[in-house]
């Protein structure tokens, strides 16, 4: 059947197993000539795409809880939805947390997903301990840190090419109370948000909306939302009130007028320079959750979502450079999000470091292309990356400049037999075995 | 603290419900089935995500009616069980039961015999103990035959008609009879139709809805609501029209 990431764009004709059981699974593997493992399917681009899939939907049971040190064990298509609605009510938080909680936790380790804490708690894989891979031989090995260290690093941020993960044991993290204290800054320019991130750095959580269609002296004007775990509260979960789009928008609806009018409004929404309250973790973690299928208002094209890193030593020189040519473009999203990362990690193709990220979504057309593609050109000559889950279009030469460990992860994957047996349509574009 | 008894546990919608149960008042969960390892794993499911309800699995013969007894003699040793849920059951691929008797008899053998077997003997049970609910899970597929799942769908209407008549035997007594009828849900059985571009129901709305009909003691449970219209529109339509229909 035909099949798409979140972007929708692109799509191929695939077919698709969904093993009830591990056992399953190793026969599937060892029926099936290559595949790509896929969860939830919430990678952008072409990162669970391939002519056979292997779905983990039925790998969907919690197989221990240690409710002393919170070290939770599950098979890997258990989503971070379901730990929340599980833990949270028994004081417990996950660890990190990308923009969406409807990812399965297989995907949150193959793409080593980051979070609004980054600066301070690294990424999922950090907090994983232990983990149990599918080899393309059929067999099964157990990695973490210290036992096979290099399949470990391979495999957090190796989006599923080293093998199907089965299973996982993450560190949950305690909480006293499932609310959010909130502070939202607003900062007029660039330079006032980045020097805002600085000052809250001891923050456990930070992220900014930034206006990317503003120019001039507004380039780069942001809202930065800080926020703390509360000290007392109720432990819940909302039930889930979230609407549906329910069909493709018109292609018409998102335009750069509409756009403009919307930043607009979004900025001018926190009238005060900075406003705390208290609010349910849900809103502060998923404000998107709250509208199932949003990826349809961007109609049947499709959009590809950007997102890169710059190193610290680009500076500001640097963001102000791309956002420059993207509010010359007129053609950002409607809205952006920054955060400035903390330290990196050991994982071969692991996307953060220290420095910023920017992600936006752009509507899949020709001319986005051209303009990605020179953006492309721009990071790289910072010495910046693109994140590989959210990419539909990067070239090998990008890629393999940018990621300069990926022989490294290539010859990890001969090591334990991923040759011919998990690649995707990503990992042929990027040059990949 | 309520006693329930699970058949085909490991059936995705089954195993939907018993996570619903497990959420909410105290419970006593036995899980029936025929893999111990995929048995195990709902079980051990189950107990992270509630440590204080009992969970109890059981492997048996599904096929062989000494051995169903006994595992209905055995659930009410400790006392009588509240709620029975019937749910086994496999979609086999009608072009190639039809050209096999031996896959038609094992076919109707699993959908309708085994799940009859286990609903009366339940059914004696909780008549005799005067209380309970017992829900078997039939199948839009059983209101009407048609060409690509009559096997299938004749089994799923023997489970409809029995359950009419139990209905009518417990009638004037506590026990309520529930009978469910699924219209496609996504589930591992339905994975065929999944890839065939099929709409299918998110299981654990239908496990939601299943268990809201088991606490009233709905007769007859069409899941989503909208196949009770559907199957009535489908029923209505005279053979000679129907026989023409690419269903």
């Amino acid at each position: 059947m035909q099949i798409h990431g979140w972007g929708r764009y692109p799509s191929v004709d695939s077919e698709i197993t969904s093993p009830l059981s591990a056992k399953d699974a190793v026969t599937q593997v060892n029926r099936i000539g290559s595949l790509v493992p896929r969860g939830l399917a919430r990678s952008y681009g072409d990162s669970s795409l391939a002519d056979r899939v292997l779905e983990t939907q039925y790998l969907n049971h919690f197989e221990a809880f240690d409710e002393r040190s919170g070290l939770l064990t599950c098979e890997a298509g258990v989503s971070l939805d379901e730990i929340l609605r599980v833990f949270v009510p028994r004081g417990w938080f996950l660890p990190v947390t990308p923009g969406t909680r409807f990812i399965t936790v297989g995907g949150a380790i193959a793409s080593d997903v980051h979070g609004k804490n980054h600066h301070v708690q690294g990424t999922f894989g950090a907090h994983v301990t232990e983990l149990r891979l599918l080899l393309g031989n059929g067999e099964q090995a157990v990695t973490s840190p210290t036992d096979k260290p290099d399949l470990f690093r391979a495999t957090c941020g190796g989006m599923g090419l080293t093998g199907v993960i089965l299973s996982a044991t993450v560190q949950l993290k305690p909480i006293r109370s499932s609310d959010i204290v909130e502070t939202t800054i607003k900062a007029p320019s660039l330079e006032a948000v980045l020097a805002a991130f600085n000052e809250h750095e001891s923050s456990t959580y930070s992220v900014a909306w930034i206006d990317c269609l503003a120019r001039g002296k507004n380039l780069g004007r942001s809202l930065l939302t800080v926020g703390e775990h509360a000290e007392s509260g109720p432990l819940q979960v909302s039930p889930s009130r979230a609407i549906t789009v329910p069909l493709d928008a018109p292609a018409f609806l998102l335009n750069s007028l509409t756009m403009r009018a919307f930043n607009s409004l979004y900025y001018a929404k926190t009238v005060r320079a900075s406003h705390t309250r208290r609010i349910p973790f849900e809103p502060f973690f998923y404000p998107l959750d709250r509208v199932h299928d949003w990826n349809r208002l961007y109609g049947k094209p499709g959009f590809v979502q950007y997102q890169f890193m710059l190193p610290r030593e680009a500076g500001v020189a640097g963001l102000r450079d791309v956002l420059e040519r993207i509010a010359a473009s007129g053609r950002g999203s409607t809205l952006a999000v920054l955060k400035v990362f903390g330290a990196g990690n050991d994982n071969h193709l692991s996307f953060p470091g220290p420095g910023y990220t920017l992600a936006l979504d752009f509507k899949a057309e020709p001319a986005v292309f051209a303009l990605l593609d020179t953006l492309d050109r721009v990071v790289l000559d910072y010495g910046g990356r693109i994140y590989v889950t959210k990419d539909a279009r990067m070239s090998e030469e990008t890629f393999k400049r940018s990621y300069p460990r990926w022989q490294e992860f290539e010859s990890v994957r001969g090591k334990y037999h991923a040759f011919g047996k998990f690649a995707s349509a990503q990992s042929i574009r990027l040059g990949l075995q | 603290m309520r006693r329930i008894v699970i058949v085909g546990a490991t059936s995705a919608i089954a195993e939907h419900c018993a996570r619903i149960w497990n959420s909410g008042e105290p419970v006593e969960l036995t899980l029936v089935g025929r893999d111990r390892r995929r048995l195990d794993l709902v079980a051990k499911d189950l107990q992270v995500r509630n440590a204080t309800n009992t969970v109890e699995v059981v492997v048996t013969d599904f096929l062989d009616p000494i051995a169903v007894q006994r595992t209905v003699d055995s659930a009410a040793v400790r006392g009588p069980v509240d709620i029975v849920l019937v749910a086994h059951g496999t979609l086999p691929d009608q072009a190639i039961v039809e050209e096999s008797l031996a896959l038609s008899h094992a076919a109707i053998e699993i959908n309708a015999l085994s799940p009859v077997m286990f609903a009366e003997g339940f059914a004696n049970q909780m008549l005799h103990a005067g209380t309970g609910t017992l829900a078997l899970i039939s199948s839009v597929a059983g209101d009407r035959g048609r060409r690509s799942n009559y096997i299938y769908g004749a089994s799923k209407a023997l489970l409809s008609t029995f359950a009419a008549g139990l209905q009518h035997r417990a009638a004037g007594t506590k026990v309520k009879v529930v009978l469910i009828k699924p219209g496609p849900t996504d589930t591992p059985m339905t994975r065929e139709l999944k890839s065939g571009g099929a709409r299918l129901a998110p299981v654990g709305d239908v496990a939601a809805q299943i268990v809201r009909a088991i606490d009233r003691g709905t007769p007859v449970l069409y899941v989503p609501g909208i196949w009770r219209v559907i199957m009535f529109v489908i029923r209505a339509i005279p053979a000679k029209v129907f026989n023409r229909l690419p269903l």
